[in-house]
């Protein structure tokens, strides 16, 4: 059961938190960043196991590759922001922490400017041309 | 699939001694000395967390096939 092992690191971590708090504010901070970087190395671990699941469905399916390759960035790149920002925000900088955020969702619409372009020339091909037939 | 938690004790290990040494070093009288101790304790517990930090950035890039990148 890793979902108690996670459990349990979290509460051990709020207890070493607590204790260092006082002591050493720096230390506390590092403890704080090692349990975000141990619980979520565990979870892409597992994430990794969903993901060639959706890939054997998108070749079943006989999807792009390509899309299914830039929404798994975008998965990725809003993982590392959330851990960034978060952090951020721990320590204290939320100004920071929203800059932070600001450049992951500005990298995730980087990443989607080739499916809304193509969307964009679908829509296009279906509106009728300025041929003014009915004019 | 076991993580060690080993590590969190591991740096709150480092930062008591660390603290503790502080404290002496303080009541002695040598400042400046207790601040570099503190600030060596930092470093070693921050090339652990780097360490990890990479680890975890290698492992997400390699998930989510962000080789690109």
């Amino acid at each position: 059961m890793d979902i108690i092992q996670i459990v349990l690191i979290g509460i051990i971590a709020s207890l070493l938190y607590i204790i260092l708090k006082d002591v050493q504010p720096t230390f506390a901070f590092v403890i704080i960043l090692i349990t975000s970087v141990l619980i979520l190395m565990l979870v892409v671990k597992q994430i990794g196991i969903i993901i060639q699941l959706l890939t054997s469905l998108a070749d079943k399916a006989t999807i792009n590759s390509f899309y299914l390759e830039t929404i798994l960035k975008i998965i990725g790149i809003a993982y590392i922001t959330e851990l960034g920002a978060n952090v951020t925000k721990d320590a204290g900088l939320a100004s920071v922490a929203s800059k932070v955020e600001l450049a992951g969702k500005i990298f995730i619409l980087l990443l989607a400017i080739p499916i809304i372009s193509a969307v964009v020339e679908v829509i296009i091909n279906f509106i009728p041309t300025s041929g003014n037939h009915f004019l | 699939m076991l993580i060690d938690a080993t590590i969190l004790f591991q740096i709150a290990g480092i930062g008591i001694i660390t603290a503790l040494i502080h404290t002496v070093l303080k009541q002695v009288g040598k400042e400046d000395i207790a601040q570099f101790v503190s600030l060596v304790g930092f470093i070693i517990v921050l090339v652990i967390v780097i360490h990890h930090l990479s680890d975890l950035f290698q492992q997400i890039k390699s998930v989510f096939l962000l080789q690109g990148l």
